[in-house]
């Protein structure tokens, strides 16, 4: 197990940094001449030259490569162009949002995937299959900002439930801020749900077919008892595995919803800073979103010894 | 699904017979008709000129005059929609072609070399998941600037990983079988083999992922022109259409629903389709759904 988990770690370690290589080979070489891009092409030569000096675009690309990881690891990720403040510290700011809007989005996510995808397949080839199957299918089909927008429509407008955009902060307290995003959260979870609830009817159907459910069956367990005991165990491994991959569509789709919503998150950040040509700040949130759903499959991997144990290897 | 028990001669006769009675396939060569239809219309005739602004008549209700309406500008949404349907093609299917050429290539020359070739393209496909389709978009327009070329270019680049994978898991699959093995025995060489035994064999997962993969760039590019970094003004785009309804929300909501619908109706037509053709093409996986 230990030999296991450490060679788990030495791939997530070198698939961070293949991952960081790619961020820093596309918005620091690629561009050429990052600072001119920066500040536009009107801009005087000496400004640029200066940026460029500030920026220390002048070193080689390794030594700015590898400065840049030891930044990553002292969080030490430099001034932000447009704002002028510390990238972390802008980062930080953002995460609070982000972070707090992922894990609800994705908590709907399970909570609505798994109920469906369960139901669905305990009623296989009757109308509550049927029906289930066919909303998930117009589910996947919508996007998730016009979904948002959709919600907008009905719970702020007309019902003048919920506020159109916005989040107060969590300075009053946490129950203004997570009502702002319920509808954000609603809007990211219902296409992930339409698809981790296709998988998990099938994952169930597949195990429903074991020999071992039919034991359980004829020992006199009841369908009910024999599905909460013996098969969402055993149906969860791709389950989880389309969880991991989804989280990092989720985190994408922050980038989204967050405009739509006019939320101040990270994924607000990366658009702004588009916009903004802040070079500086896309890089670090970039490798930062790429870094998080890096992660998440680690630990989905890892999940897969938590829950099967025949998966779990021996260090023999 | 009543799929034949046995898998049918493959034949054009007897598959479009299966094909015709298999709901979800119809429904999704339907919508997708309906799609392209709309796309191929909006190129000899639509309504009234899709960019033509009128503010004289901004913001009009549905009438007979204007089947869906104006928007802010003045332009008629009906018009608008058409055209957008030729954009969304457009991108979904240069999109998908770019990743399934380049990813097919790559898949099969990993299946095919195996050893360092194979290691050394899977590992690069490894870290390239890293950044789901609409993240890598976003970093290309970061340095490139927004416009429809580098949307494509980018979905299309996310999707050479995902279809280099897929095409390796089935061609190492094929390079198994008995019949590669006397083709070998035979003397036929690598390339021959892969372009006599695998590529036909993994066809038919190649077409069902390649709509599937359709229908998310449609999904991708309707997100990024959304926020304004896809598609630009003056060339109409379904994303676009959303992005300036939402600021009428209030004023004028319908804006903000028709664009959607569209979008809906593309990528479910897709999906259907593709769930559709899986079934069809490939007998031995629609008996255990």
């Amino acid at each position: 197990m230990k030999l296991f988990l450490l060679k788990r770690f030495a791939t997530l370690v070198a698939t961070l940094l293949g991952a960081s290589l790619v961020v820093f080979l596309v918005l620091e070489i690629l561009p050429g001449d990052a600072a001119q891009m920066m500040m536009g092409p009107d801009a005087a030569p000496e400004a640029v030259a200066a940026l460029r000096a500030k920026l220390g675009l002048d070193r080689a690309p390794l030594e700015r490569y590898l400065a840049w990881l030891g930044g990553m690891l002292t969080g030490e990720l430099g001034l932000s162009h447009a704002y002028g403040s510390p990238v972390a510290g802008l980062i930080v700011e953002r995460l609070v949002l982000t972070v707090p809007l992922a894990l609800m989005a994705m908590s709907i996510t399970v909570v609505l995937a798994l109920s469906a995808g369960v139901y669905a397949a305990s009623r296989h080839h009757r109308a509550g299959d049927v029906g289930v199957m066919g909303l998930t299918q117009v589910g996947i089909a919508i996007p998730n900002f016009w979904f948002a927008i959709l919600l907008i429509l009905l719970f702020a407008v007309h019902l003048r439930w919920f506020a159109a955009g916005g989040f107060p902060g969590w300075a009053e307290g946490p129950g203004p801020a997570l009502k702002a995003l319920v509808l954000p959260a609603v809007s990211l979870a219902v296409v992930q749900s339409a698809i981790l609830a296709r998988i998990t009817r099938s994952a169930v159907l597949d195990v429903l077919r074991e020999d071992f459910v039919r034991t359980a069956r004829a020992k006199g367990l009841s369908r009910r008892a024999a599905l909460w005991s013996h098969v969402l165990r055993n149906a969860m491994i791709p389950v989880v595995t389309v969880m991991g991959l989804q989280f990092a569509t989720l985190l994408a789709g922050t980038i989204v919803v967050e405009s739509v919503f006019y939320l101040p998150g990270l994924g607000r950040l990366i658009f702004q800073s588009i916009s903004n040509r802040d070079l500086i700040v896309v890089r670090n949130c970039v490798m930062l979103l790429a870094a998080m759903v890096v992660v998440v499959n680690f630990v989905v991997d890892l999940l897969y010894a938590v829950i099967d144990p025949r998966l779990a290897p021996s260090d023999t | 699904m009543s799929a034949p028990a046995v898998a049918a001669p493959a034949g054009a006769s007897v598959f479009a017979r299966r094909a015709l009675r298999h709901p979800s396939f119809m429904a999704g060569a339907l919508l997708s008709a309906l799609v392209v239809a709309a796309a191929l219309l909006s190129l000899v005739w639509t309504p009234w000129p899709p960019g033509d602004i009128d503010v004289m008549r901004k913001l009009q209700p549905p009438s007979a005059e204007h089947w869906l309406g104006t928007d802010a500008f003045g332009r008629d949404v009906a018009s608008l929609l058409l055209a957008g349907a030729r954009n969304s093609l457009l991108v979904g299917t240069v999109a998908a072609a770019v990743g399934l050429l380049l990813g097919t290539a790559l898949g099969l020359l990993a299946s095919a070399r195996r050893g360092w070739v194979e290691e050394a393209i899977m590992r690069l496909t490894d870290f390239t998941f890293a950044f789901p389709a609409l993240l890598s978009a976003i970093m290309m327009t970061a340095v490139f600037g927004p416009g429809i070329v580098v949307s494509i270019v980018a979905i299309g680049l996310f999707y050479v990983p995902v279809f280099a994978r897929i095409t390796r898991g089935s061609a190492n699959a094929v390079w198994s079988r008995e019949y590669v093995l006397a083709a070998r025995a035979a003397g036929k060489g690598r390339l021959r083999i892969t372009l006599e035994h695998v590529l036909p064999n993994i066809g038919s997962v190649l077409i069902v992922q390649g709509t599937v993969h359709f229908a998310l760039a449609i999904l991708a590019e309707a997100a990024l022109s959304y926020l304004g970094l896809g598609t630009q003004p003056p060339q109409p785009s379904w994303g676009r259409m959303l992005n300036d309804a939402q600021a009428l929300l209030f004023q004028a909501p319908r804006l903000a629903v028709f664009p959607g619908i569209a979008i809906a109706v593309a990528v479910l037509g897709l999906n259907l389709l593709g769930d559709g053709l899986r079934d069809l093409l490939d007998p031995r996986l629609a008996r255990r759904r």
